[in-house]
């Protein structure tokens, strides 16, 4: 089923390196349409350097990626994000003094359109846009688990509903990819639970390719079609979670090589 | 909590002798002498005897605030606080009657001993002086032992009698003008509050924050109450009133009160503008003052009759250039600071202030605006057929930029451009992620803020009719930097106040001129330790300290607990 559908996102020998460091090299990578893939690794493995340069905050230092046949690299994050590609981050980054509706007001960006000039006129159109993103807001809010709390400040949620408000951000965008980082980090195991159904959720009712960093075995066994797993930078094994659980180069990377002799990535 | 049971005796003093030490220090700097003579009301008190007891009545009162002491006890630690206070003043009188002090503090005269010691003499004018600020400090302390409901009646009728007294002269003058001498000599006498007046003015006020803080809370609910109409034909009616009274105001205030609001209204553009740079998208610029100078030299160089005049347009025709300069001004300082970010920006800004400073008095542009002796000739703004020449019609102009600048600034702040701004100001890297072109941005909060200022530029050229260099100091930027800290960054209201408090102000006691930067300095650190939000705070400022504040106590609650 997969296989039907094409890349829509393509990462060619991507390579990426800081002074003498090189954090991603020579990466292949497709993101199939409607999937859900995790990109895993040991710490420092290159995963969010990837993300970065998927989301133009890095650019690549040699090959190409593209996104619906267009390449990418080079774009400037606002850029990407006009392509309707969002993301969040492992700490969250929330813009904690504002409230959680503003928060996904300004997740609507590319979806808006008002000129400057509008704003001080006052024109009917503006203010129909601006009515209209904020019952889009609500709505998201809603969709998020977080209806009646939109006046609250980002900083004083508490940390699952930062977690969920940050994907809600994202939501805003209306993505077509969604690049979720470490979206369980922090969260105890009925939390992570539920938010793998969220986004379960979000590719079943919303459409939203899924691209996810992951560190809990439990999550990415659970809910991904593909994983990635990276060590130092480059590609070690690609395939169904099954595959590579008995993968030896992947439990060597985690574990160790001395390790690796009869053990399983577990389900911790 | 911990319970109090007796008195903090080493509290008490230590406080006293603070308080002490501050009226020392203000004695020495010579504004207790300079003060002695002016009364605030005519008889009873002077300014100098305010300038000497307010720091021991505070520390007196702040000795006894929170404990849990029997009233007694409160008044007796208030005394020995106001004792204590008194102290390090019989010093330096003790000191003066042996030792010449003056080769040291040039402002520790015969005459300001003879004010601290009410003309009795080191020794019965120190006892009579102790015990005066002993009782003053058991007063400020039994202030505390009263409720609520009779203490801030009490203190804001106080306080405000004795700023009015400050202001008597301005007032008695005005009263003066509109219903002659002898009207306006019942009640001020000489340059202050005439006793009975001041007694009923200090009942009037009292009463009145009394009726309000028990009748506020009906009128509030009963004006919450009204239907969705009646509530509109409020808003309306305030507005209007509102509207009415800004525009006899100038009639109200003669020609130099008026001439005092057009440089406050100068102060409020500016401070509107650096606002949307500074309170709205966070990009601190300390070279504001460019934007003015390059304003007020279009508004000179388009206009002037004299030689160095090129356009000899009229105001209202020169008037868009100079903003539309001054926008771009900011937009050209905008694009090579853009990836700059905190202090780095601030010292760039800074350096384009002092480029444009140093422009303007260069013998390079000598011909075209010329240098040191400025801009001569420029013609006051007419308006169908009238030239506004006095400070009370040259108001309207300012009035109405002022106000198009507000609203500007308010629809601005409200509309997605504010929320991008405000995402900007809190993490830069993500508001790019969601999409916000941070360039546009950017040189938008420059270009807007840059054009106010222009504006107040071309006014100031306008109202003086010649503008030199000199008048394009570091200071104009520090001083809207303050007027919106003060204010409360981030609000437009808070413009208002800052621009009345810090420039309004002081235009009014020119008297205190000389101590002047004093003031500012001891206002601004004041303001940072007990209210750092401004006296108007922006809604956004105010949540977010009160939501600091509620986390912080709930926090504290859940440790208590758990201890």
């Amino acid at each position: 089923m997969m296989a039907a559908n094409p890349p829509l996102l393509k990462a060619r020998s991507v390579t990426k390196r800081f002074g003498g460091l090189v954090a991603v090299s020579n990466l292949d990578f497709d993101l199939p349409k409607d999937s859900i893939v995790s990109i895993i690794g040991p710490n420092g493995a290159g995963k969010s350097t990837f993300f970065n340069c998927v989301t133009g905050f890095y650019d690549v230092d040699e090959g190409s990626i593209s996104f619906k046949d267009m390449v990418i690299d080079g774009d400037s994050p606002d850029q990407i994000a006009r392509m309707h590609i969002a993301r969040t981050y492992q700490n969250i980054r929330l813009f904690s003094n504002m409230t959680a509706i503003e928060n996904i007001l300004v997740g609507m960006e590319p979806r808006l359109h008002s000129h400057w000039y509008s704003f001080i006129l006052g024109s009917r159109k503006t203010r129909k846009e601006e009515a209209w993103a904020l019952d889009e807001a609500r709505r998201l809010l809603q969709f998020a688990g977080l209806a009646g709390k939109g006046d609250f400040l980002a900083k004083n949620l508490p940390y699952g509903d930062q977690r969920r408000l940050e994907i809600a951000r994202a939501l805003a965008n209306q993505p077509e990819i969604l690049l979720l980082d470490e979206p369980t980090a922090g969260m105890n195991p009925n939390e992570s639970t539920t938010t793998m159904r969220f986004i379960n959720r979000l590719r079943d009712e919303l459409g939203v390719t899924i691209l996810l960093i992951e560190h809990d075995m439990r999550v990415v066994m659970g809910i991904s079609e593909r994983v990635t797993v990276l060590d130092y930078g480059t590609k070690i094994a690609e395939g169904p979670p099954a595959e590579i659980q008995r993968n030896p180069r992947v439990i060597e990377a985690y574990l160790g090589r001395g390790a690796a002799s009869g053990l399983e990535l577990g389900t911790d | 909590m911990k319970k109090h049971t007796g008195i903090d005796l080493r509290n008490a003093l230590r406080l006293g002798l603070i308080a002490g030490v501050a009226s020392v220090s203000l004695s020495a700097i010579g504004i207790v002498e300079l003060f002695a003579s002016r009364e605030l009301i005519s008889g009873i008190i002077t300014m100098g005897q305010v300038l000497i007891f307010s720091a021991p009545a505070l520390l007196a009162y702040l000795s006894v605030r929170e404990l849990n002491l029997s009233r007694t006890r409160m008044l007796l630690s208030g005394m020995i606080s106001g004792a204590a206070a008194s102290l390090p003043i019989l010093v330096l009188v003790l000191l003066e009657s042996q030792v010449d002090l003056r080769q040291f503090m040039p402002g520790v005269s015969p005459t300001l001993v003879d004010v601290l010691t009410f003309g009795r003499g080191p020794y019965v004018g120190g006892l009579l002086l102790m015990a005066a600020m002993a009782i003053v400090g058991m007063v400020a302390a039994g202030i505390e032992t009263l409720p609520t409901s009779i203490r801030k009646p009490l203190l804001t009728g106080g306080l405000a009698t004795l700023t009015l007294g400050l202001f008597s002269e301005i007032l008695s003058g005005r009263m003066r003008d509109f219903f002659g001498s002898s009207f306006s000599a019942v009640f001020f006498s000489g340059k202050a509050l005439d006793p009975l007046f001041g007694a009923g003015l200090f009942i009037a006020i009292a009463g009145g924050n009394r009726l309000w803080t028990t009748r506020s809370e009906g009128v509030q609910s009963r004006i919450a109450a009204l239907s969705p109409s009646g509530q509109r034909q409020l808003r309306v009616g305030i507005f209007v009133a509102s509207g009415v009274g800004l525009i006899v105001l100038p009639l109200l205030l003669g020609s130099y009160l008026s001439e005092v609001a057009n440089t406050v209204g100068l102060f409020i553009l500016m401070g509107l503008g650096l606002n949307i740079v500074v309170g709205f998208a966070g990009l601190l610029d300390l070279g504001y003052v460019a934007f003015f100078a390059i304003g007020a030299y279009s508004m000179a160089v388009l206009t002037s009759e004299g030689p160095l005049g090129i356009g000899h347009l009229n105001f209202w025709e020169a008037l868009p250039f100079c903003v539309l300069f001054a926008a771009t001004a900011g937009i050209i300082l905008g694009i090579p600071v853009l990836r700059m970010r905190g202090d780095y920006l601030a010292i760039v800004t800074l350096g384009f202030g002092e480029i444009i400073r140093l422009l303007a008095i260069s013998d390079a542009l000598k011909p075209f605006i010329g240098g040191a002796q400025g801009v001569l000739k420029i013609p006051k703004p007419d308006f169908f057929g009238v030239t506004l020449v006095q400070p009370g019609q040259f108001y309207y102009v300012v009035l109405a930029g002022c106000l198009l600048a507000a609203f500007v600034a308010y629809r601005l702040g409200e509309s997605r451009l504010g929320r991008q701004w405000m995402a900007m100001r809190e993490d830069e890297d993500v508001a790019e992620a969601m999409g916000i072109k941070l360039v546009s941005a950017k040189l938008l909060a420059f270009a807007t803020g840059a054009a106010f200022s222009g504006l107040a530029g071309a006014l100031f050229a306008s109202k003086l009719t010649s503008i030199f260099p000199h008048s394009f100091s570091l200071d104009i930027s520090i001083n809207v930097l303050s007027l919106i800290i003060i204010g409360g960054i981030g609000s437009l209201p808070g413009v208002v106040v800052g621009a009345l408090i810090l420039v309004g102000l002081p235009e009014l006691l020119r008297e205190f001129a000389e101590y002047r930067l004093l003031m500012y300095g001891a206002l601004l650190i004041l303001m940072m330790l007990a209210k750092p939000e401004g006296f108007w705070p922006s809604a956004v400022r105010q949540r977010e300290l009160r939501a600091d504040a509620e986390v912080l106590k709930a926090q504290q609650a859940a440790l208590d607990a758990e201890g």
